[in-house]
């Protein structure tokens, strides 16, 4: 694989099994700097897996996964350091129930990056201010709606000043109307230039920001391509049987 | 259609319970048993002897029984850190521990801890200091590990380490039941904000965790407390060995185990309504 240095995740045929389910059999892509892809699949075929394999919450069997120069799985990577630079978005928020919103978006960066607690907290503030809420700070998580939660986890990621942020099916644990106050701050993101990786069916969402789209099926990579391509004439008939289900 | 619709209220009415049904009769009792012994012990002379005699064994109970509660919440904790390490090593040290533990009786093993671990733990200490006495900067240090002596340990000391021993193991568990029960999300979230596993645990799974556990380790500083009573085999003077030896002496049972018990449920009790207000409180800020 070329190493071409505005690659920021390379991912070389990634294979990853649970027990006798194959999750990932063979799986290769590269996402460059800036690029906002979205990988869309039916249930099990593997995409939260591979998402989850980028920052190492999975751990691959076999194959290999850089992330900006930085090895996962070469033993002499610290996976912390890398971690810190790659957010990731949950389905179920894990938001840290005893602690206020604005502590949770200060912990990591205070005992991570080292911040004094007033540096932490002004930056803490600003992330709420730009995921819109920024009057929910002294409030603990089970005082917001969904919609909420998961924008204090965003803004949470955000305060680490990653490189990459991952979204692991962010809407898919909300109610119909707070979905778009996500995805509005995620599309907000992506114009502001966040290399993104986004599981997620949201068609909205890859209307809006997406740059390519990558197809899964049963642990591989179906197909890939740009939204509009994509979406008119897709190349695969697996490809085709799924887009008429969920277009 | 007109068919005669039922009023509310029409129904039957379930059966009334009377409020004397409802009635906590048992604490009424146990008020009540209180009330005669207090009454007793201010009152009759035999009462009173015997009450005099075994008081001076509450500090001791309690004395042993907070100290060898907080040394076994901090091995609990390492030990239940250790059953749920991914450390091959650290999990199975752990797990040999509690299952070892578990297994025998808290009598022996606060015999094992008076008669075999205190005094191998000494002669450990002993061995180290001799070894730091041959390298001249730590001399000082070593002449005085030297010097402890077994003698220097009393045997409430030594009961301490016992009950300390044998309860870590239940507290291990305790712990490990209270971390295994947070989501696994909490520690993927931690971690992928590029925590590391212990920084994982200190900030974000153990203050949850030990909420939840707070009820049960209530309940097991009152089962420490009743258990402290086997330390009467040592011959501490605690509330029990006074009780027997009161009772030895002017061979009367009732009043000495009645004094007995009623010093002992006086504890329990008062505690067990402190574990529940605590519950109570912890259940709110869920």
């Amino acid at each position: 694989m070329s190493a071409n240095p505005d690659d920021i995740i390379q991912i070389d045929n990634v294979a990853k099994s649970f027990g006798k389910i194959k999750a990932l059999q063979g799986v290769s892509t590269t996402v460059r700097r800036g690029e906002v892809l979205v990988i869309i699949g039916p249930s099990g075929s593997g995409k939260s897996t591979l998402l989850r394999c980028i920052n190492m919450l999975e751990r691959p069997d076999s194959g290999s996964i850089i992330v900006d120069g930085n090895s996962m799985m070469h033993r002499d990577t610290d996976i912390n350091i890398v971690r810190a630079e790659v957010g990731i978005v949950f389905q179920q928020f894990n938001l840290f129930p005893h602690l206020t919103v604005i502590e949770n978006i200060m912990l990591a960066q205070r005992i991570v990056r080292k911040r004094k607690p007033e540096e932490a907290r002004q930056n803490a503030e600003q992330q709420l201010k730009y995921v819109g809420i920024p009057e929910k700070a002294e409030a603990f998580p089970h005082e917001l709606s969904g919609g909420q939660q998961q924008r204090v986890a965003i803004a949470r990621a955000l305060a680490m000043n990653p490189k990459i942020m991952l979204f692991d099916e962010p809407t898919s644990a909300l109610d119909p109307e707070m979905i778009k106050e996500v995805l509005d701050v995620m599309v907000a993101l992506a114009k502001g230039g966040m290399t993104m990786v986004v599981v997620s069916h949201e068609m909205g969402f890859v209307r809006a920001a997406a740059h390519r789209i990558v197809f899964m099926d049963q642990g591989r990579i179906v197909e890939e391509g740009v939204p509009e391509e994509f979406f008119k004439n897709p190349r695969e008939e697996r490809t085709r049987a799924f887009l008429s289900k969920i277009l | 259609m007109t068919t005669a619709t039922k009023k509310i209220g029409e129904g039957r009415l379930l059966p009334v319970t009377s409020r004397l049904e409802k009635l906590p009769w048992w604490a009424l009792l146990i008020a009540l048993a209180a009330v005669l012994i207090v009454f007793s012990i201010l009152t009759s002379p035999v009462y009173q002897d015997a009450f005099n005699f075994i008081k001076e064994g509450i500090v001791t109970t309690i004395r042993v029984t907070v100290i060898a509660y907080g040394l076994s919440l901090i091995g609990g904790l390492i030990v239940g850190l250790g059953r749920v390490s991914k450390n091959v090593v650290f999990y199975n040290l752990a797990t040999f521990y509690v299952e070892i533990v578990r297994g025998i009786p808290m009598l022996v093993i606060i015999l094992y801890g008076a008669f075999v671990v205190v005094p191998l733990s000494l002669e450990l200490i002993n061995g180290l200091g001799n070894l730091m006495v041959r390298l001249v900067p730590l001399a000082g240090f070593g002449r005085a590990l030297q010097q402890i002596d077994i003698q220097q340990v009393d045997m409430s000391g030594r009961a301490i380490a016992g009950l300390a021993m044998g309860y870590a193991a239940f507290e291990a568990e305790v712990f490990r039941a209270g971390i295994q029960s947070i989501e696994k999300g909490q520690m993927e979230a931690a971690r992928s904000l590029g925590m590391n596993y212990i920084q994982a645990m200190r900030y974000v799974i153990l203050p949850q965790a030990l909420r939840r556990v707070l009820p049960p380790l209530g309940n097991d500083l009152i089962a420490m407390l009743k258990d402290s009573s086997l330390i009467s085999v040592l011959a501490v003077r605690d509330i029990t060995q006074l009780g027997k030896l009161y009772r030895a002496r002017s061979f009367r049972s009732f009043e000495a185990y009645n004094t007995m018990a009623f010093l002992y449920l006086s504890m329990t009790l008062s505690l067990s309504m402190l574990v529940k207000f605590l519950e109570r409180k912890m259940g709110h800020e869920r």
